[in-house]
């Protein structure tokens, strides 16, 4: 049992250091973003930002990879996104055939530099 | 239909999460430890940033920036979410959970599927959906766990790979106004030039200024 739960210190970094920095965000957004209108402005912007806060960390994982994913070279992880998205557009919007592409695009370029 | 598409993005969560499982085995950590932070964090992205910070030896605090910066984003998905939810009599605190379910594909699929549930149902459906997908991505992150240890390197690699290329095409896929379309877009854009002035809130500073930008061209747009 102490295997599978591990040491307490890691546990209480878990709970500082990912649990309460990430939680507030949603609570405040509960307990402060109350009583704004559906179809407001403000909405409008606060979408477009947690979008273009989403898209930041796209680029952050292909720009500052983490793991095994640095030994893949950097113009190879743009293509294989890119070829991903190029799928996705022109099967009308299909997630499932632009990731398989996308995936396929790396395997493929990783097999192929060796 | 909705179930075929709502499948895949399950195999792209469950992909991420294997992700996370391995990552957290490489890293170093308990299985306890990534099942916990699965069902405490809830966010690829966070998870994923708190492990590889933690994991290269940096403090706490350290990571506590990296990961609320990176968990903005969840306030306007939370501020966005619930106003289809709330009825006249729903408390707040009623909301407490579905706040906590809020995540990227939590996200997507609310704005999908909501529009076909009743407004008195929408919490219940939404505790069962967030439910349902917390459990699907604790089998993910224990098999990612159990599988990592004789991983080689390219599978790890692609598997990696799926987090953003999920999260680019879910969101791409819910563009519904031209604001979402180019803040996508212009996000993507601006985060490798804002991230040269290593600030240590490269993500914070692109998100705003393209965010603004995108409300922007949807401002003037409309006014024209």
């Amino acid at each position: 049992m102490s295997n599978f739960v591990g040491d307490w210190h890691a546990l209480l970094m878990l709970m500082l250091a990912g649990f309460l920095p990430n939680e507030i965000w949603r609570q405040l957004g509960l307990w402060l973003g109350g009583g704004i209108d559906e179809g407001s402005e403000l909405l409008v912007w606060v979408r477009a930002v947690a979008t273009a806060i989403l898209a930041g960390v796209i680029a952050q994982i292909l720009l500052q990879p983490p793991g095994a994913l640095a030994s893949v070279p950097g113009w190879l992880r743009y293509a294989a996104v890119a070829a991903g998205f190029a799928a996705f557009a022109v099967t009308r919007r299909s997630t499932l055939a632009g990731v398989v592409c996308g995936e396929l695009l790396m395997l493929a370029g990783k097999w192929w530099i060796g | 239909m909705w179930s075929v598409t709502s499948t895949i993005l399950t195999l792209v969560l469950f992909a991420t999460y294997l992700g996370i499982g391995a990552l957290a085995h490489d890293a170093n950590f308990s299985l306890g430890w990534a099942l916990a932070s699965t069902v405490l964090i809830w966010a690829g992205p966070a998870q994923i940033i708190l492990l590889s910070v933690l994991g290269s030896g940096a403090t706490a605090v350290q990571a506590a920036i990296a990961v609320t910066v990176s968990a903005i984003r969840l306030f306007p998905m939370v501020v966005s979410v619930l106003p289809m939810m709330r009825t006249p009599r729903t408390k707040r605190r009623q909301l407490v959970l579905v706040a906590h379910f809020i995540a990227v594909t939590l996200w997507v699929e609310c704005f999908r599927l909501l529009p076909q549930v009743p407004r008195e149902r929408r919490i219940v459906f939404t505790h069962g959906l967030g439910t349902g997908l917390l459990v699907v991505c604790l089998v993910a992150t224990a098999t990612g766990y159990g599988l990592a240890a004789n991983l080689p390197e390219l599978f790890a690699a692609a598997i990696l790979l799926l987090t953003p290329l999920a999260f680019l095409l879910s969101t791409a896929r819910n563009c519904r106004q031209l604001a979402d379309a180019v803040a996508l877009v212009l996000g993507l854009a601006l985060f490798p030039l804002v991230s040269l002035l290593h600030t240590g809130v490269d993500i914070l500073i692109s998100g705003v200024l393209a965010g603004t930008v995108a409300w922007g061209v949807h401002w003037w747009r409309e006014k024209a």
